[in-house]
């Protein structure tokens, strides 16, 4: 029996079909938006209410090995967030990294859908599927890290382009990922083998590869393109958190050469002023590139107050961080593929660079010309937990909280930027393309993020109040694959959502190019390595688009 | 006046009764206190299937019969008493602000852990941490007393800040380890490791003890302080074990944790 639902009387926001605030009924039959139902459907009366598509995370960390040591180093941080089972769904643990169960969960319980895990190194792909398999409701996908892949840096120094083409393609296939990510491109070769070392300008060689971080990037970009990988390279530039890295950054986004790629947490990377000194809010220069290149989608990873925990791939920029606060910390090797640092951190109003990262962010969305193309993150949970989402649009929507906000804190970062000349407010239509049409859009997830016919019933009903934070913090209904999870408030049932995947065609031959390579230098057997497709659990294919 | 609390049933697995405290029952009947929650495991029951409650609910509370297997006796309590007459179970005295527990037996590990004020007087002996933070919290106690007066177990006041923690007899390892500040006297023997870690704060003990490499020997001398801490626990039970020669005689100071900030000290009572 088809199950149907139909929603009505709501104020419908669906940007990517130019809706912006119609009442207007949306039609569901098996977990698809269709054209009519027939008069036997499921009604929901929205009036009053606002109706979205389900908000989708482009970058997050959620699951995995690296998640995991982050919830290990701070059992203390579980014991005070209990998440206790109800009739329909798990326990579970909360604090700044929660347990796969409540992180599904509490990502529902705001509006989320979907959630795309950030940093992957292809040898901890299984534990990662398993984990995301675990993440119950949404629909998520990874990224999987080849920025710092060793096997590619010989084949990109012996200018194999075509190999290196196919090697990725390999990759993402062999792993079951969504697409690439470049973290501190070239930097672990230097730390792994250098003491304390790391890249400082993208245009250096990388040790005896003799070749530069922006070449490893222009090929990456370059390959995904011809790939037709359905979002660009995800890249976290070098210099992350250094002041002055906006050469860095700018450097990195003219090496895309017009072709698209995705900036992560561009706050992080919007730092002016000169190296070892305090750094001053470079975000007008970054946002100014993104707005006249529509190439560039990014995230803007804004710090929110409070607890979070900086979880990385970059393993100096972990250490860094660790001689700022000196407190427990994880330091590791990935193999041939990566590195790895997390720690505990707290953003505090009173210290001069947390305000302005915290500004910064702000400065990033009130300047950005196109909202489709800087979406909101805060890195979770490396900028702040993402059950801080609520409040962020809050700030974003609502100008005098904004400036209430800012007048408590730091005064000295403060008018190191222009935040208090900023007046503008996010429309409801445009937090609906921030959080959800345009991470869609620079996902390639072409039925998703939006209400049109066709695409996935994933849908959130909000009661609409004043108070921004409180309404996008609980959604009346939410809607998973026509499936009303959330009823009033409240879960009505479990859902279990799919991962999804990419499956670039890639020449077999590959492997054999690959596998020598392993033998004599990986722990596991080549023929261990890549993941089978037992793992992939519920999941759906995402189409590629490759060039000829 | 106080509230009677009798264990009519031996809990088959540990009992977390954090709702036997002052401020919880203080005002309740005697039906009240027997139907606040406790957790039998993972099953939530009432005070009433384990203890006869006699008398309404007052501010000091006695407890009989051995509580070995009840947990969190005086949760996050603020005024008032708690006279335990045998044995209590894990976390007494959880996050206690103020008031007093006695303990007549014995305890068992993790007696006072977030405690920020407030007495805890063990007569019997206790297990490990003592006035210990939670595994991965960066601060332990932050204030109050805890006096055991038989010995007690490994990492006793681990990470602490503030507040005293007093031992009649032996110590086991790790005395002080991580401790911010404050002050733990041992008047038996400690175990190895003491102060490993240690940033400030006081360790002080009537014994010879062995030294970790990274603390530095310093000086010997007669602290003025320690002579008025101990005179002031001569009065509160401890004059079996606070001798003349303990309040006039040298102390040898070891400075440490030479790993951290090299502020904190062990005194060691020169015979």
């Amino acid at each position: 029996m088809s199950s149907e639902l139909i929603i009505v009387n709501g104020q419908v926001y669906d940007p990517a079909n130019h809706v912006d605030g119609e009442v207007k009924d949306i039609c569901v039959r098996d977990g698809k938006i269709v054209e009519s139902v027939s008069k036997s459907a499921t009604r929901i009366d929205a009036h009053g209410m606002v109706v979205m598509p389900g908000a989708i995370d482009i970058h997050c960390h959620i699951a995995g090995p690296k998640v995991n040591l982050a919830r290990k180093l701070m059992p203390e941080d579980h014991r005070l967030d209990v998440h206790p089972k109800t009739a329909v769904t798990r326990s579970g643990t909360g604090g700044i990294v929660p347990s796969t169960f409540a992180t599904g969960y509490r990502y529902c319980t705001m509006g989320y859908t979907t959630a795309m895990e950030a940093a992957v190194p292809p040898i901890t792909a299984r534990h990662v599927l398993e984990e995301l398999d675990d993440t119950p409701v949404i629909d998520k996908g990874f990224y999987v890290l080849l920025g710092n892949n060793a096997f590619l840096y010989k084949l990109l120094k012996e200018g194999r382009k075509n190999e290196f083409k196919e090697a990725i393609a390999w990759w993402v296939n062999a792993v079951h990922a969504y697409t690439v990510k470049l973290v501190n491109t070239g930097s672990d070769e230097l730390w792994k083998g250098r003491k304390n070392a790391n890249i400082t300008n993208v245009n250096e060689n990388i040790d005896h590869y003799d070749i530069t971080p922006v070449h490893v990037m222009e090929s990456f970009i370059e390959a995904a393109h011809e790939l037709g990988l359905p979002h660009p390279p995800h890249i976290h530039c070098n210099n992350l958190g250094h002041s002055g890295n906006i050469s860095t950054t700018l450097d990195t986004m003219k090496a895309a050469q017009g072709r698209r790629v995705h900036m992560a947490h561009v706050q992080f990377h919007s730092f002016g002023g000169e190296l070892n000194k305090n750094p001053v809010s470079g975000a007008r220069e970054i946002i100014d590139y993104i707005n006249d290149h529509e190439n560039i989608t990014s995230d803007v990873g804004q710090v929110m107050f409070g607890k979070a925990t900086a979880m990385t791939a970059d393993a100096p920029l972990a250490w860094m961080l660790r001689n700022v606060k000196l407190d427990k910390w994880v330091n590791a090797d990935t193999e041939c593929e990566s590195g790895c640092g997390i720690l505990p951190f707290s953003y505090q109003e009173a210290i001069y660079t947390h305000t302005l990262q915290w500004a910064m962010g702000l400065e990033l969305f009130l300047m950005s010309k196109d909202p489709w193309r800087v979406l909101m993150s805060t890195d979770h949970p490396n900028g702040g937990s993402f059950m801080n989402y609520p409040k962020l649009i809050k700030l974003l929507m609502d100008s005098a909280y904004r400036r209430e906000a800012l007048s408590h804190l730091n005064q000295k970062a403060i008018n190191k930027t222009v935040l208090s000349d900023l007046d503008r407010e996010y429309t409801l239509n445009e937090i609906a393309i921030i959080t959800r049409a345009g991470p869609a859009r620079a996902l390639g997830l072409a039925n998703k993020g939006h209400l049109g016919v066709g695409a996935d019933a994933d849908i959130t009903i909000y009661t609409e109040e004043e108070d921004r934070e409180q309404m996008f913090n609980a959604p009346r209904y939410v809607i998973k694959d026509g499936i009303t999870v959330i009823k009033d408030h409240e879960f009505a049932t479990d859902h279990r959502g799919k991962i999804l995947h990419s499956k670039p065609g890639y020449n077999e031959d590959i492997a054999g190019e690959i596998e020598p390579f392993f033998e004599d230098y990986y722990s596991v057997k080549f023929s261990n390595y890549a993941v089978s497709d037992d793992y992939l659990h519920l999941h759906e294919e995402i189409p590629t688009h490759p060039k000829s | 006046m106080t509230t009677l609390l009798s264990l009519h049933s031996q809990p088959d697995v540990p009992l977390e009764a954090d709702t036997i405290s002052p401020d919880a029952i203080t005002g309740l009947s005697e039906l009240g206190i027997e139907h606040l929650q406790v957790l039998h495991g993972n099953i939530k029951a009432r005070v009433g299937d384990f203890f006869k409650v006699t008398g309404k609910g007052v501010s000091d509370i006695c407890l009989e019969g051995d509580l070995s297997k009840v947990k969190m006796i005086g949760a996050s309590m603020s005024v008032g008493s708690i006279t335990v007459e045998g044995n209590v179970g894990m976390h007494v005295g959880i996050g206690m602000s103020g008031g007093q527990i006695l303990v007549k037996g014995d305890a068992s590990d993790w007696v006072g852990p977030e405690m920020t004020g407030g007495r805890i007087i063990v007569k019997g002996n206790a297990g490990h941490m003592v006035g210990s933070a939670f595994r991965g919290q960066a601060v332990g106690i932050t204030g109050g007393e805890i006096f055991i007066h038989g010995d007690a177990k490994n990492e006793i006041g681990n990470s602490m800040r503030r507040g005293l923690i007093v031992i009649g007899g032996d110590a086991g390892d790790f005395t002080g380890v991580n401790m911010r500040a404050g002050t733990i006297i041992v008047m038996g023997k400690m175990g190895i490791r003491t102060g490993a870690g240690m940033i400030r704060g006081t360790v002080a003990c009537f014994e010879d003890a062995p030294m970790l490499p990274s603390f530095e020997y310093s000086c010997k001398y007669q602290p003025l302080f320690l002579r008025l801490y101990l005179i002031r626990l001569q009065k509160n039970g401890f004059e079996n074990k606070i001798e003349d020669r303990h309040l006039n005689g040298k102390y040898r100071r070891f400075s440490g944790d030479g790993i951290e900030l090299n502020r904190g000290e062990i005194l060691l009572y020169l015979r």
